[in-house]
């Protein structure tokens, strides 16, 4: 097995999408822990749909996927945010509508164009989609992502816990929600090309919640999140070579099934 | 000179006005309880004094404090109850005003959390988790929270909401003792108070048209009258 792991790196699409994918899944982790808590996972799932009907119109009309999504996926993240202040339609209906919207009309755009897209690449992922300046974008803005989490991580917890309290003693809430939804944004796009449209969200969402079964504190809850993600994301991309799987679904299912590990685990705890 | 002046204040959501022209002065030491029936407007008066909503019409004034340095402990915190953090996490997150552009806590604001959580007796509990604690323990974490933000004026916004009888009284006493011994200015909305049972020297009654401002004796002195 080790000379096959050997194997796998000597394939530059494979250290591309190692690369990559281990970036993501590290932000993706972090992002998710607030999410989860503030009840917002869907938002996740959300603007993945909005990034593939970004993709969608990239590809028909050739603009670089990235650099031409990740834009308009954070503007409509600030529409959503937007609208759940005015809460004139609710939260999860907004989202569903946005979502579902989406990926109507990329579906339809793309089939009216005639493009030689594979939509099946959008929805799913694969590891072949990872090119060299997707590795730099990634790279860069990942580490932009990173480095806003750390500085601004004492005011997203308590953002996380309690935003009213938060706005009271003069956090700028309405500026850090804009930060954290365009780094919502920026981590959705990027993992989609290796996740997929329809898995990037359970990168946001596994990982915290597996932690949450067995941690009570959000420091831990964060630290366990990012290992528990980059952990389930090296195993599902070895299986999924080894085993010829598709990588998105592989990487979701190892983290499903840490999620029901630290389910049992959780419920031993409680019981002993 | 008062502590906070409010003048001519009219407070709504949109178009729709729920306080109108409330003219009141809090002065230093007072402890005010704000009473009167749902929708009445008290947490909307709070949240004017806080500056979390914009006033319709009229100014509120703050002397020798800044709106950022009051301690607000906001109605029934809708925290998830399997929501991890440890309650010096929680306590700690009180001291953000005074970090300005700083990211990271220093001695300083752990030293401020601390003294808090010993001046309320719950030192033991900073390595707990908040989901595992009672729900008075939990109220007095929150509280220890907006301490760390102020030195002077907290408002609670009923703070004995879904407590039993028992931590409702200890309460109560943690909060009148922080306003005699420590000199805090208290404003608390509260919904449990009947006549014979008033704490506080002050009392703010909202009803519709009929506003109320003045001592808990002239309180008792209308409503027998009434």
């Amino acid at each position: 097995m080790i000379n096959e792991i050997i194997e796998m790196f000597s394939y530059s699409f494979m250290v591309r999408a190692f690369v990559v994918g281990l970036l993501i899944s590290l932000c993706a982790s972090l992002i998710g822990v607030s999410l989860v808590l503030r009840r917002d996972s869907m938002i996740g799932d959300g603007l993945s749909h909005v990034g593939f009907g970004a993709f969608a119109f990239a590809s028909i009309f050739g603009f670089a996927p990235l650099e031409f999504s990740i834009p308009i996926v954070i503007i409509v993240s600030f529409l959503i945010l937007r609208l759940n202040d005015n809460n004139k339609i609710h939260g999860d209906s907004m989202i569903a509508l946005i979502s579902a919207a989406s990926l109507a009309i990329g579906t339809f755009a793309i089939s009216v164009a005639g493009v030689n897209t594979d939509i099946n690449n959008f929805l799913f992922g694969s590891v072949l989609a990872i090119n060299q300046t997707d590795v730099i974008v990634s790279v860069i803005l990942s580490i932009i992502v990173i480095v806003l989490y750390v500085f601004s991580y004492n005011k997203i917890f308590a953002l996380t816990f309690d935003e009213k309290f938060a706005k009271s003693i003069g956090i700028n809430t309405n500026l850090y929600n804009m930060i954290f939804a365009s780094l919502c944004s920026i981590v959705v796009v990027l993992g989609m090309r290796l996740m997929g449209a329809l898995l990037i969200s359970s990168l946001i969402i596994f990982p915290t919640l597996s932690s949450m079964q067995i941690l009570k504190k959000f420091k831990s809850v964060v630290i366990s999140s990012t290992i528990i993600s980059m952990l389930s994301f090296v195993v599902g991309l070895v299986i999924s070579y080894l085993q010829a799987t598709p990588t998105g679904a592989t990487i979701v299912i190892v983290n499903l099934a840490v999620f029901i590990l630290l389910k049992f685990v959780s419920y031993f705890i409680k019981n002993k | 000179m008062s502590l906070i002046e409010i003048k001519n204040l009219t407070l709504g959501y949109d178009k729709h006005i729920v306080l109108k022209n409330i003219n009141i002065n809090i002065e230093e030491n007072d402890f005010i309880c704000i009473v009167g029936p749902n929708g009445s407007g008290k947490s909307t008066l709070v949240k004017g004094i806080l500056g979390l909503i914009k006033p319709i019409k009229g100014k509120v004034i703050y002397n020798g404090l800044k709106q950022n340095f009051i301690g607000y402990m906001p109605q029934e915190t809708k925290v998830d109850s399997n929501f991890p953090a440890s309650v010096m996490e929680i306590v700690l997150s009180g001291t953000l005003n005074s970090l300005g552009f700083k990211s990271f806590y220093s001695k300083k604001e752990k030293d401020v959390a601390i003294n808090n959580l010993k001046l309320l007796g719950i030192e033991k509990l900073k390595n707990k988790s908040f989901c595992d604690l009672s729900g008075g323990q939990r109220q007095k974490v929150l509280l220890a929270r907006s301490l760390c933000a102020t030195s002077k004026l907290l408002i609670l916004d009923e703070p004995s909401n879904n407590l039993d009888s028992k931590s409702k009284k200890e309460l109560y006493e943690t909060i009148g003792e922080l306003n005699r011994k420590n000199g805090i200015t208290i404003i608390m909305i509260t919904h449990d108070l009947d006549h014979n049972n008033l704490i506080g020297n002050k009392i703010l009654s909202l009803r519709e048209d009929d506003i109320f401002f003045g001592s808990v004796d002239d309180f008792i002195r209308r409503v027998h009258n009434d």
